[in-house]
């Protein structure tokens, strides 16, 4: 069963209720609908903003249905951005990959690798995790698998000259796409977070040609911390955009309309398995469809 | 955010105060807000309805007292439910246990967790074992034997299946005498039906004493889902906490608790291998209502600040005193984790540019010890001519001087509100007492 289909299961009382037009929907009916927005994790505040922007808007369109009108606050929520794929095929990209730890940063710079490198782009990883016993080895036995070189130092090494290393090397065999790996941190270490700061502007200073694209990982099973996660690491470092991971599970992710609409900032990737290809990227209507979806 | 909800709930009952009586609609009203409060700290929408539920009835029971004010009676009865739904007063440690078994998702913390249980149970005379039954993550077991090998604690791997795994590895430690063995389990959903019947089947050969779930404390809604899936699988006996450090509420302490019953027994609370602590529902209580946590800190002001000092500088704060705080908090440990614990600042805590590492805290005293023993009584006095007299003394530049007094008045006015809310009796920053 793919995440989509397992999204959709998920609200399956919904279902029923949000194919109702407005005239004939109570107030019963709307507790159900905040019910579900809350338990996908879209947190309170949303949750409440949705539900009054549904009853506004009620008023407009009184005969249209819910599922629509709703639909349409979800990804009208979300900032509009380009498919990242291909966006990282032309020109050649630092990508940074950041954010708490186990939220999976290192499946996803796998994942992101191999996609990258079927188009035809060279690929090289940087392991800048120096920090947790055997994150360079985790990183290596991706690199092997996906068949993509990767520099390191040794465990306790300096992030920032691994990057720097990292993006040299890049430059003297001529490979587009540098994806670098970091130590996950919890958002709150003050100087773990100046740590980061680092890294990027031993990057940013390194750059020539490159572009810099940071991304943050969020795990769909977090709760509301997670807006505090993506507030900090965005103050910090400019996040550019966020990947999702683990949407196999029951966990609906909903944190991130709450942090696409605060914040700003696109999701872009979304993990949705274990296996080596099981990542895509991210549409906000295929989302919005997922949470709410109608039998045609 | 304590100070936000105390003040919303002030507020209902500002207005019943005059009426002298506690309504239903009033109950409401303060319901409503709390309802917001456990939401935004992650517990599950159903365990809130469950708790708002008791709450109510409670309220409506007991009557109002005259010595107390309503709303800190309310208080006191959100807080002491929650506090018996997260378990009491905590769990009684039963000696070493035998074998144990972490569970959990990917990513949660187990193979870190199985590191610091190893610490944790060797320090209390245990010879532990680690085994690596996570076969299935890249790099896992050599993550393992790193962690081993830095804490000096065995590793037990090889080469087959997680279930045969487990169970040479139990032979092995009877034979040398290992107490607790400690099974770290690959990271799987609660949805994979294979790998949930792995787990099951490694259970029943190995027959552990304690299972262990180990959930991260940012998770959301979803927790209830997660503990509900493992519990049916295998008899969890406990639940560990991991990444407390952070700003999670850790709501899904509640929602676990709820659905599976077992004590959350252990949490971490920081990278290192000797940051991990008992759990004390208390603790967790106030830090989802947003209140931080208050014993926590007590405690560690209290073992590393005289009582008598710390008195004091709630009185009058003065430099000298800022530098004496900066080293002995120093001694605590990082000052981000401590400012963490205190109610309201757990956001600020980011934002305060004080990191304590040695070289910042060298340039800090020695602007200090450049400044006159007037200036470090009345810091208002020190004008452009002296900071610039003060930089020069010190090697530093006016910038640096400004930046400290900056901090410096960051933190009186942070000791004002404190000492402000203890007056008002909210609650008592060293007497240990909450309420």
């Amino acid at each position: 069963m793919g995440w989509l289909d397992r999204l959709r299961q998920g609200l399956e009382k919904t279902r029923a209720l949000i194919k109702k037009g407005f005239s004939n929907i109570s107030a019963g009916d709307l507790e159900e609908l905040e019910v579900a927005l809350l338990s996908a994790d879209v947190g309170p505040k949303t949750t409440e903003r949705l539900i009054e922007e549904l009853k506004t808007k009620w008023k407009m369109y009184p005969n249209e249905r819910l599922s629509t009108l709703l639909k349409g606050s979800i990804i009208s929520l979300f900032p509009s951005s380009s498919n990242i794929i291909d966006k990282f095929l032309s020109g050649k990209w630092v990508i940074l990959v950041i954010g708490v730890n186990g939220s999976g940063k290192t499946t996803t710079i796998g994942k992101l690798g191999k996609l990258l490198k079927e188009r035809g782009k060279g690929v090289i990883f940087v392991a800048g995790d120096t920090f947790r016993a055997a994150a360079i080895e985790q990183l290596e036995v991706w690199g092997e698998r996906v068949g993509i070189p990767v520099i390191k130092h040794r465990e306790g090494a300096d992030p920032g000259a691994v990057a720097f290393d990292g993006l040299r090397s890049a430059k003297a065999r001529n490979i587009d796409i540098v994806i670098v790996d970091t130590a996950g941190r919890l958002h709150t270490k003050y100087n773990l977070m100046e740590e980061l700061k680092k890294v990027k502007r031993v990057i940013e200073r390194e750059k020539e040609d490159y572009q810099i694209y940071t991304l943050l990982v969020i795990d769909a099973t977090m709760g509301q911390n997670a807006i505090n996660q993506a507030k900090m690491f965005n103050d910090a470092l400019t996040v550019d955009g966020i990947a999702v991971t683990k949407l196999d599970g029951t966990a609906k992710g909903g944190v991130v309309i709450g942090i696409a609409s605060e914040l700003k900032i696109p999701v872009v990737l979304v993990g949705v398995g274990e296996g080596i290809d099981d990542m895509q990227s991210f549409n906000s209507e295929e989302f919005a469809n997922a949470l709410f979806w109608e039998m045609s | 955010m304590f100070e936000a909800l105390t003040e919303k709930i002030q507020n209902v009952f500002d207005r019943i105060r005059r009426r002298g009586k506690l309504s239903e609609a009033d109950i409401q009203e303060v319901l409503r807000e709390i309802r917001i409060t456990l939401l935004e700290a992650d517990v599950n929408y159903k365990v809130v309805k469950d708790f708002l539920e008791r709450v109510r009835e409670k309220a409506l029971q007991e009557s109002v007292l005259k010595s107390v004010s309503p709303s800190e009676q309310i208080l006191k009865i959100i807080y002491e439910e929650l506090t018996s739904l997260l378990g009491g007063e905590g769990r009684v440690e039963k000696g070493l246990p035998s074998v144990i078994m972490l569970v959990g998702l990917q990513g949660s913390g187990k193979t870190t967790t199985a590191g610091k249980l190893a610490v944790y149970y060797k320090k209390r005379q245990g010879r532990p074992l680690l085994v690596a039954c996570d076969t299935r993550r890249p790099a896992a077991v050599q993550q393992l034997e790193v962690i081993g090998n830095s804490v000096n604690v065995p590793v037990y791997k090889e080469n087959t299946d997680p279930i045969t795994i487990a169970e040479n590895a139990i032979k092995f430690a009877k034979e040398k005498v290992y107490m607790p063995v400690i099974l770290d389990t690959s990271g799987r959903l609660h949805i994979d039906d294979d790998l949930m019947d792995e787990l099951r089947k490694t259970y029943e050969r190995v027959n552990p004493q304690e299972v262990f779930l180990v959930v991260d404390a940012m998770t959301g809604q979803d927790a209830v889902n997660i503990g509900e899936a493992f519990a049916k699988v295998v008899p969890l006996t406990g639940i560990i906490l991991t990444k407390m450090d952070g700003d999670a509420r850790g709501g899904a302490a509640l929602s676990m608790r709820a659905v599976t019953g077992v004590p959350i027994v252990f949490v971490g609370i920081g990278e290192k291998f000797d940051a991990i602590e008992p759990f004390y529902p208390d603790r967790i209580a106030s830090r989802i209502l947003g209140m931080g946590d208050i014993k926590t800190l007590v405690e560690k002001v209290e073992s590393a600040v005289s009582r008598e000092r710390a008195e004091k500088s709630l009185e009058k704060f003065t430099l000298n005193d800022f530098m004496e705080q900066l080293k002995e908090i120093r001694n605590m440990g990082p000052l981000d984790q401590l400012m963490s614990l205190i109610p309201g600042f757990s956001k600020l805590t980011t934002k305060m540019p004080i990191s304590v590492d040695e070289r910042k805290l060298k340039r800090i005293e020695a602007i200090i010890s450049s400044m006159t023993i007037e200036e470090r009584e009345n810091p208002h006095i020190i004008n452009a001519s002296r900071k610039k007299r003060i930089a020069r003394g010190s090697g530093t530049t006016v910038q640096e001087v400004n930046q400290l007094l900056k901090q410096y008045e960051q933190i009186k006015s942070m000791i004002r509100q404190f000492s402000q809310l203890e007056k008002k009796g909210k609650f008592s920053l060293l007497g240990g007492r909450l309420w």
